[in-house]
């Protein structure tokens, strides 16, 4: 009896301690090597931006017209000057912060609104199911870069005015994940368990449903900056987004595509960065997808 | 004579067939097709059947977790199908239901802690202190560490989860508990340790239990009275030992025939059954079984037999016995 004792107890004392999926996901990410390159060069763009003032000591809109085209790493300009003088390394910096702070509120926007469209969407079922995914149905139909430039047209032409246009059509793109997630997870027990129990169905969403659902969104979100960094570069490029002197980078891309052949660094150094960018968020994303999916744990 | 806790009247569950665009409804599958019983206090009721049969849909019927099609569920007295939204959510401490999955029946986000405790938040019971003071109190019930009450789901094993599914059952003191298929989803070794911690909660908290279940050695080890289901539709009910000793009906009888003997020297004679079971979107004309039945008569396929007590309270749908 008292060895059976024993043996139970060491089988309690092996079960680690409190150790969330959280915990258990980012161990696994972190073996991934792909996936700790995209972070770093994620978190290499995030020390850029928000140290840009400490980094370079040329203002990013000052026009200096003695100081056109010159070339990378002369007269201490790390990349070089734009047709205006301007410091390319000054602006690409302070351009990580544009991308970055656009590209992560337009996601962050798409979400609140997403999440809550397909939570209700397919919690609810029915006929607001119907409205909301018909709704989607007809966004995802057009090309969403089209649908991006009829909002901006309609709001007029500021880097906001971008943010908004990339946040509202990416909501399908979040609602419809959401809404797959939750009607399969409404057929879970634990869901039934909850209802048994008497639960609000506002609890059963905030509690149960949310919580089981963040997993795809958390990864669909950060392949999404990628995504809405482009899509904010392609609306400047195309002269919807951000207004000069902004250093925004799709439009540095479009100022700049008249001297490729004179000045081509004023083109490669911004492209760069805007791929630079995109590739640290996707592999990121892939890691993180890869981590978080229950079905590769052992 | 004791008290009847619940009294189920003619209880249906049709699941609509929606074929094509327009979701057109083209047929039902009766899943649930008209059963009625009563569940005594403090008594086990077993419902048994194969799988398919419509017993676990029956168990979520009552609790309306599933809306029954047609029929009335009297709670002590109470139709429990009539009852609005915010009635029934309060009516819920009454009536508690353990699933089958261990695995699928907790939130794998929620630490055990949580799980247990949130029945209370939900119906605003008592203060944080009280609340936590009432989990380690569970915890210790069913058999669990305290220690363990920060842990997530993942790190039980299939028992202890099931364990866990009971104290979150338990925490609200339910009169009622419907157990569906809480063991067979567990190996044999920890049924008898599930089964029989069941039967200690049962006492201690002067429990009903209505207990689903396709394994007819559970049902005689833990029930009083039994109700065989098939296709929809309860064939035989009766008190625990008249219906294991004496079955009336053929298809109960094939089931019991079926049941594995310890004893290699007794010899038994085993009734197979052929067929498949019948389609519950199409089910057979009459007395459901008949397509199977061993000692079908021509009556068997044009009319339904009724449900009649043949005495000491076993009833039996069967031609043979009206």
């Amino acid at each position: 009896m008292s060895q059976l004792q024993h043996k139970v107890e060491t089988t309690f004392a092996t079960i680690p301690k409190k150790e969330s999926l959280w915990l258990d996901a980012w161990k696994r990410l972190r073996r991934r090597k792909l996936a700790m390159l995209g972070g770093g060069i994620v978190l290499f763009f995030i020390i850029l931006a928000v140290l840009a003032p400490v980094l370079t000591p040329y203002p990013y809109d000052g026009a200096e017209l003695s100081q056109r085209f010159i070339k990378p790493m002369e007269e201490g300009h790390w990349l070089g000057t734009d047709d205006l003088g301007r410091d390319l390394f000054t602006r690409i910096v302070y351009g990580a912060q544009i991308s970055l702070r656009v590209g992560f509120l337009a996601v962050v926007g798409s979400i609140i609104v997403g999440t809550y469209l397909g939570l209700v969407a397919g919690y609810y079922g029915k006929w607001i199911d119907m409205i909301i995914s018909r709704v989607f149905d007809i966004m995802l139909a057009f090309p969403s870069i089209l649908l991006a430039i009829a909002i901006v047209t309609i709001l007029g032409r500021s880097l906001t005015n971008a943010l908004i246009a990339i946040a509202i059509i990416n909501v399908p793109t979040y609602g419809r994940l959401v809404r797959s997630k939750v009607l399969s997870l409404k057929e879970e027990e634990f869901i039934m368990a909850a209802k048994a129990i008497g639960m609000k169905n506002w609890r059963i969403i905030y509690h149960h449903l949310l919580p089981n659902s963040m997993t795809p969104i958390i990864v669909q979100g950060t392949l999404g900056i990628a995504t809405a960094i482009i899509e904010t570069a392609a609306l400047g490029f195309l002269g919807l987004g951000a207004v000069p002197p902004t250093p925004e980078w799709g439009t540095m891309l479009a100022d700049s595509k008249d001297y490729i052949q004179l000045a081509p660094w004023t083109v490669i150094f911004p492209g760069l960065s805007i791929m630079l960018v995109v590739l640290g968020f996707n592999l990121l994303g892939d890691g993180l997808r890869d981590a978080l999916d229950p079905k590769m744990k052992q | 004579m004791k008290e009847i806790l619940l009294k189920v009247e003619g209880l249906k569950k049709y699941f609509p067939i929606q074929e094509g665009i327009l979701k057109k409804t083209t047929g039902y599958v009766k899943a649930v097709d008209g059963i009625s019983f009563e569940v005594k206090k403090g008594e086990t009721f077993s419902l048994v059947g194969e799988s398919g049969c419509g017993k676990s849909t029956t168990g979520r019927a009552l609790l309306r977790l599933i809306e029954p099609t047609e029929g009335k569920v009297l709670f002590e007295g109470e139709d429990l199908i009539s009852l609005g939204d915010v009635e029934m959510r309060q009516r819920r401490r009454d009536l508690q239901i353990v699933f089958q999955d261990p695995f699928a029946s907790l939130n794998p986000r929620h630490t055990v802690q949580k799980i247990i405790e949130e029945p209370l938040i939900v119906h605003g019971v008592g203060n944080r202190e009280q609340r936590e003071a009432k989990v380690m109190e569970l915890l210790e019930i069913v058999g669990l560490n305290k220690d363990q009450a920060k842990r997530y789901p993942h790190q039980f094993s299939g028992g202890q989860r099931q364990r866990i599914g009971i104290a979150r059952a338990l925490t609200l003191n339910p009169k009622l508990i419907i157990a569906d298929e809480p063991v067979s989803a567990l190996d044999v070794s920890i049924q008898s340790q599930v089964l029989n911690l069941m039967k200690d909660l049962q006492k201690q908290f002067d429990l009903t239990y209505i207990f689903i279940s396709h394994d007819l050695s559970v049902v005689r080890h833990i029930s009083d009275r039994v109700g065989v289901m098939y296709l929809g539709n309860i064939v035989e009910l009766a008190a625990k030992d008249d219906l294991y000793e004496q079955p009336m009906h053929p298809y109960t009888q094939a089931l019991l025939s079926a049941v594995p003997e310890a004893d290699p020297d007794v010899k038994k004679e085993r009734i197979i059954l052929t067929g498949d079971v019948p389609s519950p979107s199409n089910p057979p004309s009459g007395c459901k079984f008949h397509t199977r039945c061993p000692k079908a008569m021509d009556i068997c396929k044009q009319v339904i037999p009724d449900f009649v007590d043949v005495g000491n309270e076993h009833y039996v749908a069967c031609h043979l016995h009206q």
